[in-house]
């Protein structure tokens, strides 16, 4: 009779260990903290308006945003204005009725958007601001320090073209529009190093548009004017192609000493390899995407209101020339195009 | 005839075209006195293949325009048509066939352009406002599928000559501005379809009971007009280093109308030349060069740009006063 007394109890105790550790797989994850950031992100909606689908910054972030969305059940949808301001604004207002969680846009310049992008947050949606920062801070602003930027392609100039060099010291600077937060911001930062150093000569500012055959004929005629000139810098890669083009078709290649920044797609890479950027700052794209889709995460999993913290997260830089490029430096924006179409 | 007349006779031979040279005579020689290079070799080279492309456009505009036509999808045609061929390019097409692709697309698209004005008699304004929207719909959704700028492949050659070669110290950009002028001026005056241009610009319907064939020549007019934007697609390309589709939404296409109306090439058809479209470039030239140099952002240089048309045709419509019999003001 003990004997059997002694067998029940030590069946009752395994078929507790056998309850306790079948429930425990019951609960599906040893992960407690998966469960409640996954139910956040679920079903979520993220509305994406960069001034342009069709530029490669603006591909590599939704690309990379996208992507990671759909991985987590949020929907994901582009809107495409096509560099037309009064398109975005109107894309804008109608996003902020139809009320997404998050919106990520681009300021086609500092103020255009400004009044709308804080009515967003007032209506309870986070805004997270790309490269083109505005003049209204929101949840994110995710890009380079810009004014950093500036100084240090500034610096860079004057160390080939200052009081220390036997040089003209005449610089150009070719800037996009001028009101833009990438070329406002990289000018400050220009200006006052620039300042420091009074022997620089620059002998033109102008603002080409983001657009390079603009670019181009601004430098060509620079250059007329200045056969001596020793620096250019150019404010965005994009147009900067056209400036190099003027540069080598003046036979000027190796004389004038030419900085540019970008987010380092597969044209960067090929203008260093062909001698064309003499070094370019590049703040690579498809990082800054993953930057905004952190920001998208922070928010969502915290439950703040909207506009509750903001950050200014700044793109990390990295200074490349000619030797830096490899194959798979830079990246293809045909991959993150496709998967925004 | 009384004594108060003859200055007045003098001052009536002004037309557009020649208050315009003077405008630009004026201001080459100020710019020349103020400003230290402008005369140089160099800078007056530079300043002509500046405009070359917007001079090789305004070529494209004037057979258009000379027929009571307007053409507003040049730059559309332009911009898709080459920037796909370079795509093609990079795709690993050869470069024959891939600019033959590019030239068959600004040739069709053209003759649609073409067919739609002569033979459904939809306006021209209308109709190439709607191709333009179209061309570069179309082609943003389904031709060009990288970025909207599309950079010159490693592997096109001889080709990258036109924009960036040089003959004899020229510009290969003013080279293909100028032949494709002598080429235009030639069968403007000299061939027969050429003179049924002016006739139906002049008088549509006399033309036509004339026995001109108007509809044929109507769409002929817009495929030459799409080839030249071809051609000045090239130019810009090669010399960028890139086609910018983006250009469709700037400006463009309202400057080539400002070289070709500037020019004294009236816009209710029949009244012009190649000469008209060379003097109207020039100007644009000299001003944009000019101010350039003056190192004048490009807002305020657009202000100037409108203010130098506005008084030229203040000017225009003040020396030629309004006809009674047509209704129209001025030689433009």
């Amino acid at each position: 009779m003990k004997k059997m007394t002694q067998l029940a109890v030590a069946a009752t105790a395994l078929a507790a260990l056998t309850i306790g550790s079948v429930a425990t797989r019951a609960e599906d994850s040893t992960d407690a903290f998966r469960g409640p950031a996954l139910a956040s992100l679920k079903g979520k909606t993220i509305a994406y308006l960069p001034i342009s689908l069709g530029f490669d910054l603006a591909q590599a972030w939704g690309g990379v945003v996208k992507t990671e969305a759909q991985r987590y059940g949020i929907n994901f949808k582009a809107q495409d204005p096509n560099w037309v301001t009064s398109a975005m604004a109107q894309g804008m207002t109608s996003l902020i009725a139809e009320k997404p969680d998050v919106i990520v846009t681009q300021n086609p310049d500092v103020q255009s958007l400004a009044r709308l992008l804080k009515q967003a947050n007032a209506a309870g949606i986070a805004v997270i601001q790309m490269n083109m920062q505005g003049a209204v801070q929101t949840d994110a602003y995710v890009g380079p320090d810009f004014v950093a930027l500036g100084e240090q392609a500034a610096k860079m100039v004057v160390a080939k073209c200052g009081k220390d060099t036997q040089t003209s010291h005449k610089v150009s600077l070719v800037e996009g529009v001028p009101t833009g937060g990438v070329s406002f911001y990289q000018i400050e930062g220009i200006k006052k190093v620039f300042a420091e150093h009074p022997e620089i000569k620059v002998v033109s500012s102008q603002a080409a548009d983001w657009d390079a055959s603009k670019a181009r004929a601004i430098t060509e005629t620079v250059i007329q004017q200045n056969p001596d000139l020793c620096g250019v810098i150019d404010v965005w890669d994009g147009q900067a192609v056209g400036t190099g083009a003027a540069i080598k078709q003046a036979g000027k290649q190796g004389q004038v000493y030419f900085v540019t920044s970008g987010g380092g797609a597969q044209a960067t890479c090929d203008r260093l390899t062909d001698g064309t950027f003499s070094a370019v700052i590049n703040y690579d794209a498809p990082g800054m995407g993953r930057d905004a889709w952190t920001a998208i995460m922070t928010y969502l999993q915290n439950k703040q209101k909207a506009g509750a913290i903001k950050t200014q997260i700044y793109s990390p830089l990295r200074l490349m020339t000619k030797a830096d490029v490899k194959a798979g430096t830079c990246w293809d924006p045909e991959q993150y195009a496709k998967l925004l179409r | 005839m009384d004594d108060r007349s003859k200055p007045q006779s003098v001052l009536r031979h002004l037309n557009q075209e020649k208050i315009v040279f003077i405008l630009t005579i004026v201001l080459f020689i100020l710019f020349s006195i103020i400003l230290p290079n402008f005369l140089a070799a160099n800078n007056i080279l530079s300043l002509i293949r500046s405009v070359a492309v917007l001079g090789i456009l305004g070529l494209g505009m004037l057979i258009v325009v000379l027929g009571r036509g307007i053409d507003l999808s040049l730059v559309a045609t332009m911009a898709i048509s080459v920037a796909w061929s370079l795509q093609l390019m990079s795709n690993g097409m050869s470069v024959a066939s891939a600019m033959t692709v590019g030239l068959a697309f600004a040739v069709g698209m053209s003759l649609i352009t073409g067919v739609l004005i002569a033979y459904a008699e939809i306006p021209s304004l209308f109709a190439t406002l709607a191709m333009a929207t179209f061309v570069y719909g179309f082609g943003r959704a389904h031709l060009i599928t990288g970025t909207d700028v599309v950079y010159l492949p490693p592997n096109i050659g001889w080709l990258a000559q036109l924009g960036q070669g040089h003959v004899a110290g020229i510009p290969m950009p003013i080279i293909v501005a100028a032949g494709l002028a002598l080429i235009v001026f030639l069968f403007l005056r000299y061939t027969k379809p050429g003179r049924f241009i002016y006739a139906m610009g002049d008088n549509f319907f006399t033309a036509r009971t004339g026995g001109v064939p108007v509809r044929p020549i109507l769409v002929m007019q817009y495929v030459l007009a799409g080839g030249i934007a071809f051609i000045a697609g090239i130019v810009t390309s090669t010399s960028a280093q890139a086609m910018n589709t983006r250009v469709v939404n700037s400006n463009m296409i309202y400057d080539v109308i400002l070289v070709v109306v500037l020019g004294g090439v009236g816009l209710s058809g029949g009244r012009g030349n190649v000469r008209n479209v060379i003097v109207g470039t020039l100007l644009i030239g000299v001003l944009m060069n000019g101010m350039t140099i003056m190192d004048i952002q490009y807002t305020v240089q657009n202000v100037i740009k409108s203010l130098i048309l506005l008084l030229a045709i203040v000017v225009d419509s003040i020396l030629n006063p309004r006809d009674e019999q047509t209704g129209q003001q001025g030689d433009i």
